[in-house]
């Protein structure tokens, strides 16, 4: 399970590991029955403190994303509807439109907005090679 | 801070105050640290958060209020407190003309509850070469040794002094790996200071903000995250009405759009703007980074108006 934090974008930590969970559900990435990583490995692996991990976890849990078998870990509950393209496009509509608002108040223009979409795209593509 | 009834204090310090030359270091600091948190100190040069740390040490002898680590006095009884304890700091002091394996040797003879293999599993996972003098290691391995020393005898609390600073990011994620790992396999609790707020916000349960000496924030970390907001609004009429916030920091005009910077319970936020006919246009919680530098600019963090 591929979860990549983003620092200093204002979304708390527990909640971008809530949000890449469903997303990698609901595009089918994970499938249901299919079990994430425990707590402490998913903390070591991306050097968060495992109470954020265990919360994220409750929060899915909670919201009937996965579930919980006792003594065997946590697992995609398969209860969630596939996201369509719309709804995908949606999400990612709003996360632009913030990146907008915000570049517009610190006067950035969309051309220079492009390129640190670009320099970022390659970072993480750097990052996951 | 918030902390549950039945939870064991292992740091507890009250109302502790500190003067250099009549310069204040510390004033009326309150603070506990739980069994099993991260705890995180943060704040820029200056503050007092190697001050506080060295009252923890027992370095400093408390001019007034106390602090107390694991029911002990640190400066009156400090075997029995400093046996607890791993302590690394920015720059490790450490012997230049041994080798690695000559301050392993040399360190295991002050810690009764030394653990030699243990040291030698974080030895091997750090790829620290024995043979080598302390003076041929680059920085990033003399922290790392460091890291090795402060838990090689398995302390109950790793106490860190601005342990990343002028790190490069492996050895930062050595670090941050070593808080996590002890946390969860040894049930340790951490206490670290830092300037990287990045690296505090992705680690700590709690923590306290220190701005020249002064607490100027301190809870769960969670808690502070979510009652600091970034909103941007309009108006929905053409006039302007004079917006009236509590807990307000910072207001921008950017022409149509208002961004406000403020704390508070995120609904009753809501409530407030629609109440004063504003549309929200974009909202998120604030960084850390950026809760640091809106309270220290504006520590009581007051009514704002415009």
């Amino acid at each position: 399970m591929n979860i990549q934090l983003v620092q200093g974008n204002g979304i708390p930590v527990y909640l971008q590991i809530v949000n890449q969970v469903k997303y990698l559900i609901s595009s089918g990435r994970l499938q249901k029955d299919h079990e994430l990583p425990a707590i402490r490995v998913l903390a070591e692996a991306i050097l968060v403190n495992p109470n954020t991990v265990a919360k994220a976890y409750r929060e899915l849990e909670v919201a009937g994303w996965v579930i919980k078998r006792a003594g065997a870990g946590t697992f995609v509950s398969g209860e969630a509807s596939p996201l369509n393209k719309l709804s995908q496009e949606k999400i990612i509509r709003q996360s632009i439109s913030a990146v907008l608002v915000e570049a517009k108040q610190m006067n950035i223009s969309l051309p220079e907005i492009k390129d640190l979409v670009d320099e970022e795209h390659h970072k993480l593509q750097i990052n996951q090679a | 801070m918030s902390s549950s009834a039945s939870a064991e204090a292992i740091v507890s310090i009250k109302n502790l105050t500190r003067t250099f030359n009549d310069k204040i270091a510390l004033n009326k600091v309150n603070l506990e640290v739980n069994r099993g948190q991260i705890f995180g100190i943060v704040g820029e040069n200056g503050a007092g958060k190697t001050t506080l740390i060295k009252h923890m040490l027992g370095l400093y002898k408390a001019q007034s209020g106390s602090v107390v680590m694991f029911n002990k006095n640190p400066v009156l009884d400090p075997p029995a407190v400093l046996s607890n304890i791993g302590y690394l700091s920015e720059e490790p002091d450490l012997p230049a003309w041994m080798t690695v394996s000559e301050i392993l040797y040399y360190s295991a003879s002050f810690y009764p509850k030394w653990d030699q293999q243990y040291a030698d599993k974080l030895i091997d996972a750090f790829e620290l070469p024995r043979s080598k003098k302390i003076k041929e290691l680059s920085k990033g391995q003399r922290a790392r040794i460091g890291l090795v020393l402060a838990q090689a005898h398995r302390p109950e609390l790793l106490l860190l002094d601005e342990p990343s600073s002028g790190l490069d990011p492996i050895v930062r994620k050595d670090i941050l790996g070593a808080i996590i790992c002890g946390v969860m396999e040894e049930g340790r609790s951490v206490v670290f200071s830092s300037h990287l707020l990045e690296e505090v916000e992705r680690v700590c349960d709690y923590l306290v903000m220190l701005h020249k000496g002064h607490i100027l924030l301190s809870g769960a970390l969670d808690d502070i995250i979510a009652d600091h907001h970034i909103f941007t609004v309009k108006y929905a009429g053409p006039t302007k009405s004079p917006l009236n916030l509590e807990n307000c920091h910072k207001i921008t005009n950017l022409g149509p759009e208002i961004r406000i910077e403020c704390a508070g319970e995120i609904e009753t936020l809501k409530q407030n703007f629609c109440q004063l006919s504003a549309d929200i246009i974009h909202h998120r919680t604030m960084t850390l980074d950026e809760i640091f530098t809106a309270r220290s600019e504006d520590p009581q963090f007051s009514l704002g108006i415009m």
